[in-house]
């Protein structure tokens, strides 16, 4: 009765949360003193998965599944599941994950918690905390169902490593053509840029910086630190940038290490977005903007100024610790 | 068509979070409610299957009568009926199974859900509601076409987007980019008038049993005061983001 997690991978290679998820399912095992399982779809080395406790890996390899199809997913997860006995099924929050976990939570007749922000509280009754009101609150969910799926929030848990190895198995679900109803017809995806889902530094920029061709500067910024580049609703309503940058309540949620926020005033919705970015920091010409009251480290004075001197010191800091 | 827009009834975004009963409950005093902006979004896509392919548009809701303000103004955008499932919605599962048993028994061709409740946000129902409907389901949708029994969505994924396609009957969960904001629809006068005398069905609970339970909430720690840097001392700010929060 191993635990379950689904460690998502992108052309062959495991994603950061994909590690998370399964640090975290570690740790759920282990409270439940039980081992842990994972399963992977066309990922070529599964080896990294033992360095996170991972004990044995189901391995499905199916041309039918190279691009991703979450009812299929979700019934080969399932599958697995039944295999294994698994009581708890772990999936992290990734676009995808957040995808299939419901679909799961049906096929499995299990309750589902999204959101998951720490080990559980306590595995009989199994209780979790996760957040609520858009990371303005946490809220204590208890799982009542005898199988569990838990969505685990993006950077919430970080990287466990442990002792290991995981053995790898060939897994062959039973997929119908039920499964394929859905169909990804084209895949359109920047390569080589961090995404905001995936960085651990996002620099975003507001109204602030009075134009698109500003942008230069906040560009160099997430450059030196392998950041994504992100911006405030009106930004993007303006189309000085891509929609996909967006962040806040009606945009995407940022949940990175590290968050600088450059002429952003700190509106309660832009907020609502990036709560849970572990660090803020605000550049900001008007000390009463309220982003000064939801960041760690700011500094009150002109973009135009700070940002370009902030971006030589960053530049020689990165040189001295590279 | 047929399309059925669920709705969730929200508090309005710059509502002040507080709980009350020993921190197990909501407390609801003096917060405003609205719709789910991203129901809201989907609302307005299924407006524009009503005016340019006929198709008729039904608005349902698992909630007490505190929900039906929220629901006479989804109506008032342009909604011909709404249904209210007479119960306290408690977690994802039970408000599914009860939005599945009147969805399915009303052979809805196109149900759009948001991508997640704004506040809550939960991002549970549209999915669980598809599995229990066996009805296919594409999340995150950014744009939604339907010809015939088929339709093609864009869905937004970590880093671009993807099309797909799928036949009907189809479950949604929708959000800004199905279309876009500045379409969205504000009720005019005539629509409000209407609305009055649109049908607002009040349907009993199955009786749905939830599958979790919020035991009790919690708010975050205060936050410390945020550190102030001279703008002439920037390497204080790198020395504070190394050695302190270690985030570079
Ligand atoms: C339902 C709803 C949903 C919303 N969802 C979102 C959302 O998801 N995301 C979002 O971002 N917003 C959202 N908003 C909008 C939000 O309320 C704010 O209007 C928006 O965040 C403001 O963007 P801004 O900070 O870039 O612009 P402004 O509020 O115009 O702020 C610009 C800031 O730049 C500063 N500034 C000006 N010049 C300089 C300079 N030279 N150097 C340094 N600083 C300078 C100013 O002091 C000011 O604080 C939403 C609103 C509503 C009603
Ligand atoms: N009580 C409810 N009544 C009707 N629809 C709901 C309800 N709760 C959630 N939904 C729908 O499910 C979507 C996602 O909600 P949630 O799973 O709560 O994040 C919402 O955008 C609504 O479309």
């Amino acid at each position: 009765m191993s635990v379950l997690v689904y460690t998502e991978s992108e052309d062959g290679k495991f994603k950061k949360g994909a590690l998370e998820a399964a640090s975290y399912a570690k740790g759920i095992a282990e409270a439940m003193s039980t081992s842990l399982t994972a399963i992977v779809f066309n990922a070529e080395d599964t080896s990294e998965l033992g360095k996170y406790g991972v004990d044995k890996v189901l391995s499905v390899s199916s041309d039918k599944l190279k691009n991703f199809n979450a009812e299929a997913y979700a019934d080969a997860i399932k599958q697995a599941a039944e295999k294994e006995s698994s009581k708890v099924v772990v999936l992290d929050q990734s676009a995808n994950g957040k995808y299939i976990a419901p679909l799961v939570a049906v096929q499995l007749e299990a309750g589902y918690a999204s959101n998951v922000v720490a080990l559980p509280e306590s595995t009989s009754p199994f209780q979790v905390k996760r957040t609520a009101f858009t990371n303005k609150a946490f809220n204590f969910t208890e799982i009542s169902t005898e199988v569990k799926v838990v969505g685990l929030s993006k950077n919430a848990f970080g990287l466990k490593e442990s002792e290991g190895a995981a053995a790898s198995e060939a897994f062959e679900p039973q997929l119908s053509a039920e499964d394929f109803t859905v169909n990804v017809e084209s895949v359109d995806k920047a390569k080589d840029k961090v995404t905001i889902a995936d960085a651990e530094v996002v620099v975003s920029g507001g109204r602030g910086l009075k134009g698109p061709e500003n942008w230069g500067m906040i560009e160099e910024m997430a450059d030196i630190l392998g950041a994504a580049t992100a911006c405030s609703k009106p930004v993007s309503d303006m189309g000085w940038r891509p929609h996909s940058e967006h962040v806040g309540q009606t945009g995407k949620p940022v949940a990175s290490n590290l968050y600088i926020a450059v002429g952003i005033s700190g509106a309660i919705q832009h907020l609502a977005g990036i709560n849970a970015a572990k660090t803020k920091v605000v550049i900001n010409n008007d000390p009463e903007a309220p982003f000064f009251k939801a960041a760690d480290y700011g500094v009150v004075g002109d973009a135009f100024e700070i940002v370009p001197k902030l971006n030589e010191k960053l530049k020689e800091f990165k040189a001295k610790n590279a | 068509m047929k399309i059925l827009v669920c709705i969730s009834h929200v508090p309005d975004t710059t509502s002040k979070i507080n709980f009350t009963e020993g921190d197990s409950k909501f407390d609801t005093n003096g917060v405003q409610f609205v719709i789910n902006p991203n129901d809201e979004f989907g609302l307005t896509r299924a407006m524009w299957f009503k005016e340019k392919q006929g198709a008729s548009v039904d608005i349902i809701n698992v909630g007490g009568p505190e929900t039906e303000p929220t629901l006479r103004k989804a109506l008032a955008i342009g909604a011909d009926t709404a249904i209210r499932i007479n119960t306290i919605p408690t977690d994802g599962f039970q408000v599914a199974k009860e939005l599945a048993k009147v969805a399915g028994e009303g052979n809805y061709d196109l149900i759009i859900c948001g991508r997640e409740s704004i506040d809550y946000n939960g991002g549970m129902v549209p999915g669980l509601l598809a599995g229990m409907l066996k009805a296919n389901f594409i999340n995150t949708c950014i744009g939604l076409e339907v010809e015939g029994v088929k339709a093609t969505a864009i869905r937004e994924i970590d880093g671009g987007k993807e099309t797909l396609t799928a036949s009907l009957p189809l479950v949604i969960g929708g959000q800004k980019g199905i279309v876009e904001e500045s379409d969205l629809k504000i009720p005019n006068m005539r629509g409000i008038m209407q609305a009055r005398k649109k049908p607002l069905n009040v349907v009993e609970p199955s009786g749905a049993e939830a599958a979790t339970k919020a035991v009790k909430f919690e708010k975050p720690a205060p936050k410390g005061d945020v550190k102030l840097i001279d703008p002439e001392n920037l390497d204080q700010l790198i020395d504070l983001l190394h050695n302190e929060a270690k985030v570079i």
